[in-house]
């Protein structure tokens, strides 16, 4: 234990703890733009300099180790002029284009300008005026609005062990950039979105889609079915400012509803019809001598990412399509047919937590000349879209999903947070095997924010190694394992983004580790109170396998809702 | 240019790690006059490192050039004095003559263009260097005089 002296008082610390973290802990406001909890410091933005006594310069807090002994001052008359004059200059190469700038609500510069009490422009810069890169499906960076504070940079590098950006060139000449300066859709950009989450300005956006919905509304010839996925509801509220984060299914549906869209579907009752598929895949891998490890295939980034950078183990993945694809083959043949609707005047949309789900759409096998999934909206789009049709969902009365697509078990909610996928398959499996459910069907060593989460299941007279992970980095240590030769993992469950899909990309700014625990216990809350907790339990799913299907792995199945992957060269 | 290939340049050095980078990409551009894409995506695959990464690094050094060098070489010098005496006014309209920009090479492949920052003969400002040779009191006539010298050599030669 060390002590420092913070603004004349002793506060306590531990040995190699960062300034900034102690001095946050204590109440202490300290301004930072560049700073992000976990990854590596690196003092780019400087608005967290401090004072420390026997140092003649301002230190940066968050690039600081702590000392005994120490004597800090935060808010001297010294330090506060040094921030402001900091922020100006990092004002002065910015836009002021706030009025027409997606972020102007949530942005953490415009937020810091006014906490700072900067009103007017005192330096002027000469910009070059980069252009917009719009080549992503996913993505779009605006490189004029850029701060170069790195954060994008380093979520990419050290969280998803991707690095398709980095600085370009130095001085007043740095952007950020991918290699050689060329588009995102060239680059190994997986389009996960965690830096447009980590982006405190507007430089990163999603590629919006409202438009497109927007427009397919006012076509009178077109049926406009919506999708939900599990980690939308339970986000949503936040938006709304809610006290507390709250499950908000039944007025988001009801939201949706007024919004224009004509039916509104759940994806946890593909992820069901996911599970069925998947869990019969890995159980016939098993017993037939098939590829193992399997490794999950729901998570878009992810299978990008195994497609660039570790081909040689696609055999590996599941050939199962995500929940939003298989619900969007699903509507546009079956439910169409059974509505006597013509699949070419079908609109589908997905409100997706995630940004690489408008890649996955538009890969061209998912949906032979007609795509399967129209629009993607991220759950921020859906919050815009909202708000552009006046719907107030804390206004209107709880709705539930239109079926046959509405009902869903809890197994396919958790497809929500990391683990779900292999509680979800681990339950329907037990049943596939043993022909009754476990006993307790929640598996306590998969369910927290741990990037790489390990069990020993037994199924009957089975016993199987599982192993879960989240960030891509963490997804990459567990594969280098497998090809280095480890064999007792059969299987893997990957999900792209920290935490899960609670977490992905297209969830709202700011999304941290603590936004990302609450939604998961949110998940893990609801598992316990409904009933259905089991996939092959939804009695839709039944009825879907009785009347069309026949059964899981069939050649209808085969069909509709696998698919399959190819060797992506890109440049990495 | 020499023979030297990028993969036995690779071999040069012993478990090339992240701190050979730099090392590797000099040594690639002394064998061939610059760095190229293909170069830059076989070093990152060597070092483990991200193509980002490794252009990142390259474009963070002015020595390092991404464009094969033309047959003649210009450098315009764009220190003080020779900024004060109009040295981006020569920059501009060379540019404009050879049609490229500086750090790149023209298309016919006659010259390149490389902005310096002080050649150290500030009482000739502005200063422009071709092929080592040192030019002053620089103006945009004299620039293209010296380019239409060097294309008519070219020409006749050819």
């Amino acid at each position: 234990m060390l002590e420092l002296i913070v603004n004349d008082k002793p506060v306590k610390a531990d040995k190699g703890e960062m300034l900034l973290s102690v001095l946050r802990r204590q109440g202490i406001d300290i301004p930072t733009l560049c700073h992000v909890e976990g990854l590596t410091p690196t003092g780019a933005c400087r608005l967290c300099v401090v004072e420390v006594e026997g140092q003649s310069g301002l230190v940066p807090s968050c690039a600081c180790q702590v000392y005994n002994g120490m004597k800090v001052k935060t808010h001297t008359n010294r330090l506060i002029e040094a921030r402001r004059t900091l922020l100006e200059l990092i004002m002065s190469s910015h836009p002021d284009d706030c009025l027409y700038c997606q972020r102007r609500d949530t942005c953490e510069l415009l937020e810091l300008a006014s906490k700072l009490g900067i009103k007017e422009r005192r330096y002027k810069s000469v910009r070059s005026n980069p252009s917009l890169d719009i080549s992503s499906p996913s993505i779009v960076r605006d490189p004029s609005k850029c701060i170069l504070c790195g954060r994008c940079v380093r979520v990419c590098e050290e969280i998803q062990g991707v690095g398709a950006i980095d600085f370009i060139g130095r001085g007043s000449d740095c952007s950020v950039g991918t290699a050689f300066n060329e588009g995102l859709n060239t680059s190994s950009c997986v389009n996960c979105g965690q830096c447009i989450t980590a982006c405190p300005v507007g430089a990163l956006t999603e590629a919006r889609h409202i438009n497109r919905v927007l427009n397919a509304m006012s076509n009178p010839e077109l049926t406009i079915v919506v999708q939900h996925a599990p980690a939308v509801s339970v986000t949503l509220g936040e938006m709304y400012n809610l006290p507390s984060a709250a499950d908000v299914q039944g007025v988001m549906i009801a939201g949706l509803r007024k919004a224009g869209f004509d039916f509104v579907f759940d994806t946890g009752f593909s992820a069901d019809l996911t599970i069925m598929e998947e869990a019969s895949e890995l159980v016939s891998r098993i017993s037939n001598g098939g590829v193992l490890p399997m490794m999950t295939s729901c998570s878009p980034a992810w299978v990008k990412f195994v497609e660039q950078y570790y081909p040689e183990m696609i055999p590996s993945l599941s050939t199962c399509k995500s929940p939003m694809q298989m619900l969007g083959a699903i509507t546009k043949s079956w439910w169409a047919e059974k509505n006597k609707l013509d699949k070419s005047k079908i609109f589908s949309v997905a409100v997706m937590p995630c940004t690489a789900k408008k890649f996955e759409a538009s890969r061209p096998e998912m949906g032979i000349g007609i795509p399967d999934i129209d629009a993607v909206l991220t759950t921020r789009e859906l919050y815009d879209l909202f708000n552009i049709k006046g719907v107030k969902p804390f206004e209107l009365k709880p709705m539930n999903n239109d079926n046959p697509f509405g009902q869903r078990s809890t197994a396919g909610k958790l497809f929500g947070a990391t683990g779900g996928v292999m509680e979800a398959a681990i339950r329907t499996a037990h049943f596939l095997i043993t022909g009754e459910n476990m006993k307790n069907p929640v598996i306590t060593e998969l369910r927290d924010m741990t990037g790489i989460k390990e069990a020993r299941v037994k199924i009957g007279e089975l016993e199987i190694g599982v192993a879960v992970a989240s960030g891509l980095s963490n997804a990459r240590k567990l594969l280098d394992e497998i090809k280095m030769g480890r064999k007792d993992i059969h299987f893997i469950e990957i999900m792209s983004c920290p935490g899960g899909c609670i977490g992905g990309g297209g969830q709202p700014y700011g999304t941290d580790f603590e936004s990302v625990r609450n939604r998961m216990s949110l998940l893990y809350k609801i598992d316990k109170e409904e009933t259905v907790k089991y996939s092959h339990e939804n009695q839709s799913i039944s009825e879907l396998y009785r009347d069309f299907l026949g059964k899981p792995l069939s050649g209808k199945s085969h069909t509709l809702l696998h698919t399959e992957y190819m060797n992506r060269v890109v440049m990495k | 240019m020499s023979n030297i290939s990028l993969t036995d340049i690779l071999k040069e050095f012993r478990d090339p790690a992240r701190d050979s980078l730099i090392p590797i990409l000099q040594r690639e551009q002394q064998q061939r006059g610059f760095i190229s894409k293909e170069a830059m995506i076989v070093i990152g695959e060597k070092l483990n490192l991200p193509v980002s990464k490794v252009y990142g690094v390259a474009s963070f050094y002015n020595q390092f050039r991404f464009n094969a060098p033309g047959l003649h070489q210009i450098q315009v010098c764009r220190g003080t004095a020779c900024h004060v005496k109009g040295s981006s006014t020569v920059l501009d309209s060379l540019e404009m003559d050879v049609g490229c920009k500086s750090g790149e090479t023209s298309k016919d492949g006659l010259f390149s263009i490389e902005v310096v920052a002080c050649v150290g003969a500030c009482s000739l400002a502005p200063v422009v260097v071709v092929d080592g040779e040192f030019h002053a009191g620089m103006d945009s006539t004299k620039m293209r005089k010296i380019n239409k010298t060097l294309r008519k050599v070219h020409n006749a030669e050819r």
